[in-house]
């Protein structure tokens, strides 16, 4: 290899990193002061890149010349900044105080809904911004050209370290930034205006999010895309260098843009997962990042499941739902029977996740990692080893589980915001591989053909298997949350130094059930692909995650039965809705950031409580 | 052989000494109180002999193990029970469930998956709480108690261990006068009846010389005195440490409740 092309791909390489710097920057100053992990940043990016796309253009026809083209820029970040402040006031102060996972939710709660804005404002197509003027000829070094734009950016990133070093050094905002990120309470009983303080963070934290969306436009077309894929490298930073930390962030870029642009060379079609890897190793050496600190994440605020006097009508529903559900094929059509068997396949992965989340307090964030693992191993069973239904149903709950032992195992490790970062982390690696692994996984196209045995075709019985299996999959859960394994979970949950103390092994717990909720989750992942025909890629994607998510905090994520009502009310809205409006997503995100506003509780804890509260 | 036996316990943390030297036992049956003014090394050392810490040097025994090492798993296992200086309970279970869970941990059945937690040894447990005396409160949500009911809650809890030796760092801090005294009162009793060991931090003037069969005094990371507590009480060394707060080592007045 020549000594000037790997000249060039380590600029490559120093381009994105401050690219990803300057953004992930601001997550981290975010997440310092506020503590809260802003799904939204990503939005936000997007943002800055549609409005520099299109208000640079328009102001270049005023007066053409890199005085405007960067003013531009300036201008497009500052209105992100503005609409940080706008978030801030509006959402992020309502929920300072919530558990860590209704923060990520409500935040991404935004990001559906500034998915569907932006398709709105700006249109469907993507916009490729002008180039910027005087640095449209390339540059030569050592003989090969290379875009003089990118050595802006290159020098972009440590200007900006160094202003943000100036401000957190040199103003008094900056000593409040500081002292918030090192002790919250501290501050806040020392009389500082807190509603400023953090509105000027978000501020910032927006502003540098625009910069970094706004400064892509001459190398990237604003797309739709860009929200989620820029918020996982962001994660992958900000949780690489350390949560909150800024020279982390910007030495976590550094190392990860270098990864991506020499990975590229080894591993051309899975730089993703290299990435992802690093995290994955670095997490396991320090699991608080490079420059983070254990207090940094603050206690995690446990909701969950709490313990009920069994009644003795519980049995007795259970079994009449049951008898009603098997029932259904007598009066249902087709279509009705398809939205049926798919919400019994969604409760059932809600309810996997609800013995992490609502049992074990254990905040995963990349439950679709299993659901595909689920689909992939019973498609891959049936496309390479010509297995029956009968087979590759068992094979993909396996590969399922086999893959939550893998990631349960990094995973246990760690707490709190760096467990749901490193979840969605490992549920992107699978996602990349699914995606980029072309000639096995049948890339973006999936795998089509993966149905039922005989004796399973049609939608009538097909439905009725399905129902067979998630009622006992979920009385096996349902059992497993009541037995002390169960209890044991709550108990590490509700206190880890007493869980401790009475000599229960944390970690193996944990584990364990990641294994059991991971196959849980494959065995629903798998049921979804024959009924289907197919799998693709986006089974293991971010949204198909906070999809069961979501239906736990609908249902209510301190019941049992919750996720199942959930699972029934989510997808039998989507059903309704989707079709009669292209804002399904502003919809849904709404929804999601009422219910963590209003009812908490969600639907089936909300009416526990009303219950309760009238006898 | 002592029950437990520390013998020249070191931690530093950077150029701070927390603990320096510290060396002492513990017989079965006794009461002993760790005290010592404000940043002198008493939870360090305490969670030192809890397993939360590792020492930078010295050796921890009990009943002749060498728990130095042990994880705070290990310690329950070799008959460490221990209460928090804030009370750790499990708050979305009920009290008894409490006490049930750490009976299914002892008995090693975690992980059983079928018969439900409730069913687990629920007669021992409400016999735990009749000792501590919250046999009626068993099936109230732990997180409905008072912070007193919650201290005796945990002290349960730490005996459904069988311990040999119990840790008990601050029992009585956030609890109502009356209320301390009985507690260290039962605490007594049952050491006594059980033949276990306590080892105990307090603030408490009255409850440490009203309940302690030895006290330790700790300054700055090293043990300045030991003794019976009257000749604590005496000791002039003890009265220089807390000097300012002379009265605190005065005996209670007749009439005073202890």
């Amino acid at each position: 290899m020549e000594p000037s092309f790997l000249v060039i791909q380590s600029l490559n390489g120093l381009a994105s990193a401050s690219s990803l710097f300057i953004t992930a920057c601001g997550l981290t100053l975010v997440f310092g002061v506020t503590r809260i992990v802003n799904f939204a940043h990503g939005s936000l990016y997007m943002i800055g890149a549609y409005t520099a796309a299109t208000l640079v253009p328009w102001l270049l026809q005023f007066y053409f010349g890199p005085v405007t083209f960067w003013a531009g820029i300036l201008a497009s970040a500052l209105v992100v900044g503005l609409i940080g402040v706008v978030l801030e006031i509006v959402l992020l102060r309502r929920i300072y105080a919530a558990p860590e996972l209704f923060q990520l939710l409500a935040t991404f709660g935004v990001v559906l809904v500034v998915q569907d804005l932006v398709v709105q404002i700006f249109g469907p197509q993507d916009i490729l911004g002008p180039r910027a003027p005087g640095l449209r000829a390339p540059v030569e070094i050592l003989g090969r050209r290379f875009p003089s734009y990118e050595l802006v950016l290159i020098a972009a990133g440590p200007i900006v370290l160094g202003l943000v070093w100036l401000l957190l050094r040199k103003t008094r905002f900056g000593v409040l930034v500081r002292a918030a990120t090192q002790d919250r309470e501290m501050v806040a009983s020392l009389g500082v205006n807190q509603a400023v303080l953090f509105t000027g963070t978000l501020f910032l934290g927006a502003f540098l999010a625009g910069l970094g969306g706004a400064l892509q436009i001459p190398r990237v077309a604003a797309n739709t895309g860009m929200d989620l894929s820029v918020i996982a490298e962001s994660f992958v930073v900000t949780v690489v260098g350390g949560m909150g930390s800024v020279p982390g962030a910007f030495l976590a870029a550094l190392i990860i843009g270098q990864l991506q642009a020499f990975g590229i060379l080894i591993f051309p079609k899975s730089t993703l997962v290299v990435v992802f890897l690093l995290m994955a190793v670095v997490l396991a050496i320090r699991p608080y990042g490079l420059f983070g600190r254990p207090e940094v994440v603050g206690g995690t605020h446990a909701v969950g499941i709490v313990s009920r006097k069994p009644r003795s009508s519980d049995m007795a529903v259970a079994v009449i739902v049951l008898a009603l559900l098997a029932c259904l094929p007598l009066v249902a059509d087709a279509y009705l029977l398809k939205v049926a068997t798919e919400i019994l396949i969604f409760a059932l992965f809600a309810f996997s996740l609800q013995l992490l989340i609502g049992v074990g307090g254990i905040v995963s964030f990349g439950h679709a990692a299993f659901f595909g693992l689920g689909a992939y191993g019973a498609a891959l069973g049936i496309r390479w080893l010509s297995a029956p239904m009968e087979a590759a149903l068992p094979l993909g709950l396996l590969l399922a589980a086999v893959g939550a032992a893998l990631i349960g195992a990094f995973v246990v490790r760690l707490s709190g915001i760096y467990l749901a970062m490193m979840t969605l982390a490992a549920a992107q690696i699978l996602y990349a591989v699914a995606f980029q692994w072309v000639e096995v996984t049948g890339g973006d196209n999936g795998i089509v053909g993966v149905w039922p045995a005989e004796w399973a075709s049609g939608q009538t019985r097909y439905y009725l298997l399905t129902l067979g299996l998630t009622a006992s999959a979920v009385l096996v859960l349902r059992r497993v949350i009541d037995a002390p394994f169960g209890y044991a979970l709550r108990a590490a949950r509700d206190s880890e130094p007493r869980a401790e103390a009475i000599g229960l092994n944390i970690r193996r717990h944990r584990w364990l059930a990641f294994i059991l909720s991971g196959a849980a989750a494959g065995l629903a992942g798998g049921i979804y692909a024959f009924s289907r025909g197919s799998v693709d890629p986006s089974l293991l994607g971010i949204p198909t995650s906070v999809d069961a998510l979501t239906m736990l905090l609908l249902g209510g994520i301190q019941t049992v039965t919750g996720p199942l009502v959930g699972a029934g009310v989510l997808h039998a809205l989507r059903d309704q809705i989707m079709p009669l409006t292209s804002l399904w997503r502003l919809f849904l995100g709404l929804s999601i950031i009422a219910i963590v506003l209003i009812f908490p509780r969600g639907l089936v804890g909300t009416v526990g409580h009303w219950r309760e509260a009238r006898s | 052989m002592s029950l437990l036996a520390v013998r020249d316990l070191n931690k530093a943390f950077g150029a701070v000494v927390a603990a320096r030297d510290v060396g002492f036992t513990l017989e079965r049956g006794e009461m002993l109180a760790l005290i010592g003014p404000n940043g002198a090394g008493k939870s360090t050392v305490f969670n030192m002999i809890g397993g939360q810490l590792r020492p930078d040097r010295g050796r921890i025994l009990l009943d002749g193990h060498d728990i130095t090492a042990a994880s705070p798993q290990k310690r329950f296992r070799r008959g460490v029970g221990r209460t928090f200086q804030v009370a750790q309970t499990f708050l979305s279970m009920t009290v008894a469930e409490n006490v049930q869970m750490a009976l299914i941990s002892c008995n090693r059945e975690a992980q059983a998956g079928w018969v439900p937690a409730r069913e687990h040894h629920r007669p021992e447990a409400l016999e735990l709480l009749a000792m501590v005396g919250m046999a009626d409160a068993a099936d109230r949500p732990c997180s409905a108690l008072a912070y007193g009911d919650v201290k005796r809650v945990e002290l349960a809890i730490a005996l459904a261990g069988k311990p040999k030796l119990l840790l008990m760092d601050e029992p009585t801090a956030g609890m109502a006068p009356r209320e301390r005294a009985a507690l260290m009162d039962l605490t007594a009793s049952i050491a006594v009846s059980r033949a276990i060991g306590v080892l105990f931090t307090e603030h408490d003037m009255d409850v440490v010389f009203g309940h302690a069969g030895r006290v330790l005094v700790l300054l700055r990371g090293e043990i300045i005195a030991a003794g019976t507590p009257d000749e604590i009480r005496r000791d002039p060394q003890v009265r220089q440490a807390y000097l300012g707060d002379e009265h605190a080592l005065e005996k209670p007045e007749a009439g005073r409740p202890a």
